[in-house]
């Protein structure tokens, strides 16, 4: 592992780099104005782009750029085997599992969308707002119930969200909220200086998940893992390996991302005391202001691989390569997006691709949506006034390929 | 004016009917569909151009009348 600082982002740029973690802004705007596709050799090697148009091009064009293998950091996951090692070989158990659809080129990945969409419908999502909602109020009466004006609203308040609700989705008991939160994070977050701590936490993921499955088998329920196990391909039932490979990608997705974007809003409002006054007075903008801090604070990049010979906007790639789309920067695109480092809510034109854009949209983009409106809501329901503890931003962030707040202290009136 | 939902590039983002719901549906795949054959009764051609200008797929045309 390179730990140097890089000294030339569009040579050498490191997504695992502290300072870049803390603020990737005004690299991405030097990028884009300087050398729009950059290359680094680190991490075992990738191109990013950080225009619009070209993010835009490339994840349309499946046909040269897969998704077979969407981490630029170890471990690396490929459709159709398990982990590989630096040597190539296979590590932890469940080869042949790897996360589909996310992980899939069409023709398996149409059938496999198609599958996985109707219950995450804005409609079908609207189900469990209710549910959230009243997550979302039980740990705010906690924060409170402290009595110190202080919490940190990454660990007690957005971290705990995406978990309960998916647990909830799926079906499974909600008091493994925290397992889930610790595998999730060993596998992606902490996976790059841990591969062998990521292994074992897939495994573990997907131990429990198989339990799941086959008891879901014998007893149905009105659950997500229910439905997966019914669902028919060509009227033949869905392979295991299929229904577990997806379960493993409704946790792990679903988890990290939507709990860094819930975090970066709260960071953000928290330095704005106009933007929460406007959520507060202004009920009916809240749809535009969700979509407005996942565009500003988008935290996911996922990687493509390249399949064939091909050029994009002067840069010659060749297969066997990455490409880390790095959507947050093309959301930040002056080509596109009028002032784009402020945070505007309502925003009329936000063509925002923080979910993607093409074929691999993200699927869960509904349930992500309502969890930030209602954890955003409550919280300024019970919280209105609030800002960043300390006389500096104590904020920790994560990076690599999902960017969000895993510390932040906040200090409130009592 | 009248709209239309490209079948093949839409991917169900769902941001042409939150700025335009009188103007969309949803199918249970999430995918947009116009309503009322596209057309766009007077008055909601700006929300029309709204739907079009958030649809990050560039899904969705707009055809002014003669």
């Amino acid at each position: 592992m390179t730990t140097e600082a890089p000294k030339d982002y569009a040579t050498d740029y490191d997504v695992l780099d502290p300072n870049y973690i803390k603020n990737p802004f005004p690299v991405w705007d030097q990028l884009r104005d300087k050398c729009p596709i950059a290359h680094t050799g680190r991490w075992g090697g990738s191109w990013m782009p950080t225009t619009y148009a070209d993010l835009f091009a490339i994840a349309q064009d499946w046909k040269h750029f897969s998704s077979m293998d969407v981490l630029v950091v170890p471990p690396q996951l490929q459709a159709g085997s398990a982990y590989l090692n630096e040597e190539g070989e296979f590590q932890g158990d469940f080869p042949g599992v790897a996360a589909p659809p996310i992980t899939s080129d069409p023709p398996e990945h149409t059938w496999a969308r198609k599958m996985l969409l109707p219950p995450f419908t804005a409609k079908s999502v609207a189900r469990f707002e209710e549910l959230t909602r009243e997550h979302c109020r039980h740990l705010l009466d906690a924060i409170i119930a402290k009595g110190t004006g202080e919490a940190d609203a990454a660990v007690d308040y957005a971290q705990q969200i995406p978990p309960f609700v998916i647990a909830t989705m799926l079906g499974v008991p909600t008091n493994m909220t925290a397992d889930f939160t610790q595998w999730v994070r060993k596998f992606l977050e902490l996976g790059p200086f841990n591969p062998e701590g990521a292994v074992e936490a897939r495994t573990n993921i997907l131990t429990f998940v198989w339990g799941q499955i086959q008891d879901r088998r014998q007893n149905p329920k009105d659950d997500l893992l229910s439905y997966l196990v019914q669902q028919k391909v060509d009227g033949q039932p869905v392979p295991d390996t299929h229904i577990l490979g997806t379960s493993f990608l409704l946790i792990v997705a679903g988890i990290d991302t939507t709990w860094s974007s819930i975090g970066s809003a709260l960071w953000h409002l928290a330095q704005h005391p106009e933007d929460r006054k406007r959520i507060i007075n202004e009920p009916e903008i809240i749809n535009s202001a969700v979509e407005e801090l996942i565009r500003a604070y988008s935290p996911v990049t996922m990687a493509r691989l390249v399949l064939d010979n091909v050029e994009v906007d002067g840069a010659k790639m060749c297969p066997g390569e990455k490409v880390l789309m790095n959507f947050p920067a093309g959301n930040r695109d002056p080509a596109v997006f009028e002032h784009p480092d402020e945070v505007i809510l309502d925003r009329a034109k936000n063509p925002h691709i923080a979910f993607g854009v093409g074929i691999h949209r993200c699927a869960g983009s509904n349930l992500a949506r309502m969890e930030m409106k209602v954890a955003i809501q409550e919280w300024l329901a019970r919280i209105p006034d609030y800002s960043l503890a300390g006389a500096s931003d104590e904020t920790t962030w994560a990076g690599g390929q999902v960017r969000g707040p895993r510390t932040l202290p906040v200090v409130f009136p009592q | 004016m009248k709209i239309h939902v490209d079948q093949d590039k839409c991917q169900g983002h769902n941001r042409c009917f939150v700025v335009a719901s009188e103007l969309f549906e949803l199918d249970d795949y999430g995918y947009a569909h116009e309503v009322n054959d596209g057309v766009v009764p007077a008055g909601m051609e700006e929300k029309a151009r709204l739907a079009v200008a958030n649809c990050p797929e560039q899904a969705i045309s707009i055809t002014e009348d003669d």
